[in-house]
């Protein structure tokens, strides 16, 4: 384990018991290394949520080694030192949010971790500020709207001050303007507070946020670098049902009338620059 | 459905939201007591008065206080109908073959208001305190009991989440409901047999749908460093002030007052004629 | 005629309380036999307390929903058989199963419709095919099933049915990208097929753009913007205005016609981009 991997994943199986259909993890080896911005994408039964819940020994390999910053996952005596330092939020913010009242909710981990009374009440502020949900601390949950209410789970986890987060398709119930606050919230604690995000989804377009793209099918890792790398490679990420963004289709689409043009554009800012750029070559 | 306004809590600054909630707990109880040692209508409008008037310094708008009501309007008329016509007496009028009396009158009026004022009471108490500091307060209150191995903070966890989930679930019943009615399903005609079978389609979903919550939410509850042994800080402290000591004291004194006071006045809607 | 025609529809949520709430106001539009449309807007716009007054789950405040020309709530409609007719699907509709087996799941809604047996079988095999639930599974219990074959069996209840007008509610909400295409192409087959109205309220302008006919643009309980797909989305700056956005494609090419580049602002999709890009790249001499 190099010192500055966050998770390491050797040779990591799973299957659930009584299964029939085999492993839903075969022997994946990944690293992921602190401060990261890493993105898990993979069509439903993928094993991505599978790989995700290795993190924090909510499951334990049945073949492999999962470590979190050294700490073997499967050592039930550090069992809440792996859960303190990897915080998961999940897809339904809703099953996620234990108590009434907001401010209450996000106090659950410090009260579990039995820290002294000026301390949680620290942490609940900062982590109630980080995510932009101060003002509605004393809100009722079920009032918020789906975006706030991710926000709210996300400053749960963050009060147990975890060193890394990983979000389960934390985007997947929730409409256009809530994504993306939890995006935007997302990639300002990678950013700001340096903490390593494991974002786990189906959506290419959010995966361009990320630093490094992880694709997962059948269990295995099927590719793995940066977005601009993973991106140009249209017609897999189509193969393994995954959608590729309109703006990098189309400029890959006309890549292949037109080699000048570059075929891995991420965005349509970058889309219309490269085909402007060509229009302008052309013309002189 | 939506009317349910039980476990919903509205955050203030008032004397009445600062009360700890233990001691408001003791004294609710203590108010539910003496509503059943009342024995006079001057004794109601007493402890009316003085509900009105905790419920004016809590600034919970009166509008809400009736809404608390509202689901047990039913309830509440049924049982002082009852003792209209079913205590004996002097007769006031006779419908049919019931003969309604002065008596049953007096009952019937005592009911709604002891009813009336028990809803109201406890419906102030959720309105100020929020649910986390109420299940607080239970435990604590009940924590002699682990001593007889009564899993008190368990039984306070299980609380906390049933309050955080009934509007979830109230919803969720409105959704279903909503979409079996779009397939046809019919929940108002039929006779009692037919009804009861229309309730299937709702009930199993709703069931399913609770175990799954119940599924995710504990694995989200285990990632955030939940167990069961041990101790837990909480957010917020309670330590009893002057003014807690002060709520007591009058809550106590109210027994006598009521006993050999109120009891004592002779103020009925009885007319002396008869 | 209109097959479907709301007029003036406005609605409060509990009159005479302090919670009174407008959730829409004074919307009117048609909807033409045979006609596919996307309904967009924000959480919160007044979509989902719209599309339930089509089906008369929700009474008007005021205004009315007529159907074939006839209001609904006049007297004597049977406001059940007219659910028959308006097939609604929820959101996430695999949380409403609960029959246990997929057959007996899916004539729910054909059984309370008073039909034949045989009638019954017949339509629920015939909405199972058309949604992509194998024959095999129909013995099964729902909840055995995987998410994507939970929701078609899901649909296939309401299809079953087979209303005039189809309306759904965000079908594909929390589908990968491939459960998404399946539920979408499962919907344009019954479109085709049946010649039905269909009504697709979605946050994916993508999806909209791909499928639809026209577009019905909600905000704030009002009625913003109706028109075809053509229509609506070539309003960029209005739909920014909003909130809303614009297919990825379509915004690159309103960045390519604003520095210049003689280009249609209408393209949608991928396919028309391609074409328009590959016209231009011809007559500039960039492609023979």
């Amino acid at each position: 384990m190099k010192e500055q991997d966050m998770v390491e994943m050797i040779d990591l199986t799973f299957s659930y018991p009584g299964e029939k259909d085999g492993a839903v993890l075969k022997e994946v080896n990944l690293e992921i290394e602190k401060g990261s911005f890493v993105a898990v994408l993979g069509h439903n039964g993928s094993g991505k949520s599978t790989l995700a819940k290795h993190m924090n020994a909510v499951l334990l390999p049945v073949g492999g080694k999962v470590y979190v910053e050294g700490i073997d996952t499967a050592d039930a005596d550090r069992l809440f030192e792996v859960r303190q330092r990897v915080g998961m939020a999940f897809q339904n913010p809703d099953n996620q949010i234990v108590a009434t009242i907001v401010e209450e909710d996000v106090a659950f981990a410090p009260e579990n971790l039995n820290l002294p009374r000026e301390e949680t009440a620290h942490r609940v502020e900062t982590a109630l500020k980080a995510v932009d949900m101060w003002e509605y601390r004393e809100h009722s949950a079920h009032q918020l709207s789906g975006g706030q209410k991710q926000r709210v789970a996300i400053a749960g986890i963050i009060a147990m001050m975890p060193h890394c987060i990983v979000l389960d398709e934390p985007t997947a119930m929730l409409d256009p303007l809530g994504r993306t606050e939890v995006l935007n919230t997302v990639k300002k604690l990678n950013e700001e507070q340096g903490i390593t995000i494991v974002m786990i989804t189906h959506y290419m377009k959010e995966a361009t946020m990320a630093q490094r793209i992880v694709v997962m099918d059948r269990g295995r890792i099927a590719m793995d670098g940066t977005p601009r790398e993973v991106f140009s490679r249209v017609e897999e990420l189509k193969d393994l049902g995954l959608e590729v963004p309109q703006a990098t289709a189309l400029v890959h689409e006309l890549h292949k009338l037109c080699p000048a043009l570059p075929d891995n554009v991420i965005d349509e800012q970058e889309a219309a620059d490269a085909i402007l750029h060509l229009f302008k070559e052309g013309a002189v | 459905m939506k009317d349910i306004t039980l476990g919903q809590f509205f955050p203030g600054d008032s004397l009445i939201h600062r009360f700890d909630p233990r001691v408001k707990l003791i004294a609710l109880l203590l108010y539910m007591v003496e509503l059943f040692l009342v024995k006079t209508l001057f004794g109601f409008v007493f402890m009316a008065a003085l509900l009105a008037l905790a419920v004016l310094i809590s600034r919970i708008p009166m509008k809400l206080m009736f809404r608390a009501v509202r689901p047990l309007l039913l309830l509440i008329l049924f049982t002082s109908l009852l003792n209209l016509f079913y205590t004996k007496g002097d007769t006031l009028f006779r419908v049919w073959k019931l003969t309604a009396t002065w008596q049953g009158l007096e009952l019937g009026l005592f009911m709604v208001l002891r009813i009336s004022l028990l809803v109201l009471s406890s419906s102030l108490l959720t309105y100020t305190t929020s649910p986390i500091m109420l299940t607080d307060a239970m435990e604590r209150l009940l924590s002699p009991l682990k001593a007889l191995h009564v899993p008190v903070g368990e039984l306070a966890m299980m609380m906390t989440i049933a309050l955080r989930f009934i509007p979830v679930l109230v919803e969720e019943t409105d959704k279903i409901m909503s979409a079996q009615k779009a397939r046809g399903a019919d929940f108002e005609s039929g006779g009692i047999l037919k009804r009861a079978k229309a309730m299937v389609p709702i009930l199993v979903p709703l069931f399913i749908s609770a175990f799954r919550r119940a599924d995710e939410l504990a694995v989200a509850m285990e990632c955030r460093c939940y167990h069961t042994d041990g101790e837990r800080t909480r957010l917020k402290s309670m330590a009893m002030a002057r003014r807690d000591h002060v709520l007591i004291a009058v809550m106590l004194l109210l027994i006598p007052a009521i006993l050999f006071g109120t009891n004592r006045v002779a103020f009925s809607i009885i007319p002396k004629t008869l | 005629m209109s097959r479907l025609e709301v007029s003036s529809l406005t609605h409060v949520y509990s009159v005479g309380t302090p919670f009174e709430r407008m959730a829409i106001e004074d919307v009117t539009f048609t909807v033409e036999p045979g006609e596919y449309v996307g309904i967009i807007g924000h959480t919160g716009s007044g979509k989902s307390t719209l599309v339930q007054h089509l089906n008369g789950l929700m009474k008007p405040t005021s205004g009315a929903v007529l159907l074939d020309g006839k209001n609904i709530w006049e007297r004597g409609t049977d406001i059940r058989a007219l659910r028959f007719r308006v097939g609604l699907v929820f959101q996430y509709p695999e949380y409403q199963l609960f029959e246990d087996t997929v057959y007996r799941d899916i004539s729910f809604g054909p059984r309370n419709m008073g039909l034949e047996e045989s009638e019954i079988d017949s339509r629920v095999r015939w909405a199972a095919e058309l949604c992509g639930v194998d024959e095999s599974l129909l013995s099964r219990s729902p909840f055995e099933l995987s998410g994507g074959q939970k929701r078609r069996v899901a649909i296939a209840g309401v299809l079953a049915m087979q209303p005039e007008i189809l309306i759904m509610d965000e079908p594909t909400a929390g589908l990968d990208p491939r459960g998404r295409d399946e539920i979408l192409s499962h919907v344009q087959r019954y479109h085709k097929e049946r010649g039905a109205s269909v009504l697709l309220v979605s946050h994916s302008m993508e999806d909209v753009a791909r499928q639809v006919d026209s577009v019905l643009v909600m905000q704030r309980g009002r009625l913003a913007l109706r028109g075809s797909v053509r229509e609506v989305f070539s309003k960029t700056e209005e739909l920014k205005e909003m909130g809303l956005s614009v297919p990825q494609v379509t915004a690159v090419f309103a960045r390519l016609c604003a520095a210049g580049l003689d280009l249609p602002r209408e393209v949608f999709t991928v396919e028309q981009g391609v074409e328009a890009i590959r016209k231009l790249m011809i007559e500039r001499g960039i492609l023979a």
